[in-house]
């Protein structure tokens, strides 16, 4: 399987701008950035993909042994950008894409010509002992686990197939499915696991290619200390906090968020 | 289900009442009830801010949570009802879908009661625009979903448990396939051995079997079979003939007594209910010659005939007509051929589960036909190639090898100057 296949890496807008590659988080697919590629298309290149396990990427291509840390998906990332050859990007990681930047870009700066890590947590979970407050309990994650299978198994749409588990009749859970942010329970499980209980704030500090920090205002999931303690962490960064509520500012406010990318991926012209 | 306002209009009046006053009793009922309806209705209401701030609550969920709405209206958020996994759902999930479709439905939740309790509930919510197309505000209806919750418990439990019986059930018949088959293959003094079983079905043993194992000085027995069949009593029909064979030919190793024992046998064990046939080849192997070299001499119950790959490349089926189902008749006919096996050639036997799968050849079927010209390809070979390659080919029918396939192969090794040519 080749990597455009496996990713289902789409390449869109102005050929020869500079390169933007936006990666989506935990819960969804590309679809995540359909309001934002729009405002950016006329200016940039915008490289587009699912992460394996995601979206319409190759199940077949997903093993627990590769996805099962975020190391796994920053390889990815980082065979994308050599596969396409477009040269240094401005990788725009949300949420726990954020992270697979700052892995991805400690292993090979030279493949990014800037991150800017949109709702950024290095770990969600409290350390008391150094005292780095993540916002959430292992009991609270443990928790939407326990959310993930009882949503899994039918009441939402998105997971119909399991419950029906019927493969013979896939029109079955086609019916069911929701048309965005299609994934398979088992992997979703893996994945959340990945999104919320690795820690990579160890990483942080190695990054040396140009950051910028954008959080939200009331972000339930990476609140703004968090958002602090990344900028402090990586040296020469800086950090904006948009006026997007939530923790998707991309589908909450997609032209400030566009605004942001554009200005930070821009600023070299 | 929170629509109740069509079922008055539809119901008619009793026979027997003024049918004038009924109807304007129900007007009324119903025309004064808009705030009582929403007020009251059997499900909460829920509208919110698109950032998710609570600005409007019916008080069926008031209720349900303990509050009062000045607790909550411009005060919390909708995520603030969540528990903490459920927060965390809403924004990964609910929230991102929620945006992009315009409505979502059937999400389980947690709402967290203004005294600590949970409330399952099952959401839906749909976004309102204005009539430009911008979306306004969020109207969210919440169904009180303890019952069904604790089915769906039971549900995932259930699921969980045949999950893990699975498992065990795959675990096991692993296990017994392992026990029908040799754990090694016997080293044979100039010759080249390769087997392989492929297992269609975790969930079932397969009946195929094959065995190679010393006899009387210098001859070596060997065997590759398929009780029709599969599963438990399969297995066990397998277990016997594998040692049926295998004593049969000590007793007495001309490959057409063997097989007469091992009819003789099965048709005594033949109930009247579980079929107890199989398909099979016996042979012995005997080294011929100070140039390497083997003599084969082949019984053959009604099992697909042997293929023999020729140093030269030349390869054909070793035909062994007539012989008959093992196991049927009193009396079977066992059918009898000899070769010699010389230096460069390749005896493969293989079960009909190869060319029974499922292909693009004649009737849908891989067939015997195909499996020829794959072994004309294929020769001059050896059997740890024709075996890589058997494999290789089965992988590429994937899903239609619909039953376990096990293949043996035999090559007398060229000389080392020969290999050198």
């Amino acid at each position: 399987m080749d990597v455009r296949s496996r990713n289902h890496v789409r390449v869109t807008g102005r050929t020869g701008g500079p390169i933007v590659m936006l990666a989506h988080g935990f819960g969804c697919d590309q679809n995540m950035w359909r309001l934002v590629v729009p405002l950016l298309e006329p200016d940039f290149t915008v490289v587009l993909f699912d992460h394996v396990g995601a979206g319409n990427s190759d199940l077949a291509s997903w093993s627990e042994r590769r996805y099962s840390t975020v190391d796994g998906y920053a390889e990815d990332v980082l065979e994308i950008c050599h596969e396409l050859a477009l040269g240094p990007v401005t990788f725009v990681g949300h949420s726990v894409s954020a992270m697979m930047g700052v892995v991805a870009a400690t292993q090979e700066p030279g493949a990014f010509s800037g991150l800017l890590l949109l709702a950024p947590s290095p770990c969600f979970i409290d350390d008391p002992v150094s005292g780095y407050r993540g916002g959430f309990s292992a009991a609270d994650i443990e928790e939407l686990l326990e959310s993930l299978d009882s949503n899994y198994l039918g009441w939402s749409r998105a997971m119909a197939p399991v419950i029906t588990g019927n493969p013979e009749r896939p029109e079955l859970g086609e019916e069911l499915t929701n048309s965005f942010c299609r994934t398979d329970p088992d992997i979703a499980r893996v994945f959340a696991r990945v999104t919320f209980l690795s820690d990579n704030r160890e990483s942080l500090a190695h990054v040396r290619v140009p950051t910028l920090v954008a959080q939200c205002s009331r972000d339930a999931i990476a609140p703004p200390e968090v958002g602090a303690f990344v900028q402090a962490r990586i040296p020469g960064s800086s950090l904006i906090t948009l006026n997007a509520t939530g923790h998707c500012p991309q589908l909450a406010a997609p032209e400030e968020t566009a605004a942001a990318i554009a200005a930070f991926a821009g600023a070299g012209l | 289900m929170c629509r109740t306002d069509g079922n008055g209009k539809s119901g008619g009046s009793p026979p027997d009442s003024q049918p004038g006053d009924e109807q304007a009793m129900f007007s009324a009922l119903l025309e004064d009830s808009a705030e009582d309806l929403y007020e009251h209705a059997p499900c909460g209401y829920l509208s919110t801010t698109l950032d998710g701030r609570i600005a409007k609550i019916n008080r069926t969920l008031l209720d349900w949570l303990g509050y009062e709405s000045s607790d909550l209206v411009g005060r919390r958020d909708f995520s603030d009802l969540l528990t903490v996994g459920g927060r965390l759902y809403h924004e990964t999930h609910f929230g991102p879908l929620l945006r992009m479709q315009g409505t979502i439905s059937g999400i389980a939740l947690e709402l967290k009661t203004a005294d600590g309790d949970r409330l399952p509930v099952l959401v839906t919510s749909i976004i309102r625009t204005g009539s430009d197309g911008q979306p306004l505000l969020i109207r969210t209806t919440v169904f009180d979903a303890r019952d069904r919750r604790t089915y769906e418990a039971e549900l995932l439990r259930a699921r969980q448990e045949s999950d893990r019986e699975r498992e065990r059930l795959k675990r096991l018949n692993a296990t017994l396939q392992k026990t029908l088959l040799p754990p090694t293959l016997v080293d044979v003094p100039g010759l080249d051995v390769a087997a392989y079983y492929h297992v269609a079905s975790a969930d079932e043993v397969g009946g195929d079997f094959y065995d190679l194992f010393p006899l009387a000085s210098g001859t070596w027995g060997f065997f590759l079979g398929d009780v029709c069949g599969k599963g438990a009593a399969a297995a066990a029909v397998t277990s016997l003939a594998r040692y049926t064979l295998r004593a049969a030919a000590v007793y007495d190793p001309d490959p057409a007594a063997v097989l007469a024992n091992l009819n003789t046998v099965l048709n005594h064990e033949y109930n009247g209910q579980d079929p107890r046939f199989c398909t099979v080849i016996f042979g012995l192997l005997t080294p011929d010659g100070d140039e390497g070299g083997f003599q084969v001499t082949l019984a053959s119950g009604g099992h697909p005939p042997a293929l023999l790959m020729r140093s030269d490349g030349h390869a054909d089926y070793l035909p062994t007509p007539g012989g008959q189902l093992i196991g049927v008749l009193p009396d079977a006919d066992i059918a009898t051929t000899s070769v010699r096996l010389d230096p460069g050639d390749t005896l493969f036997l293989h079960t009909d589960g190869l060319t029974e799968a499922h292909s693009v050849g004649a009737d849908g079927r891989y067939g015997d036909e195909a499996l020829l010209e794959f072994a004309q390809e294929l020769a001059p070979t050896t059997a740890r190639d024709t075996v890589a390659a058997i494999r290789d080919l089965l992988d590429t029918f994937g899903t239609g090898v619909d039953d376990d396939t096990a293949v043996l192969a035999f090559n007398v090794p060229r000389h080392s100057s020969e290999e050198q040519m």
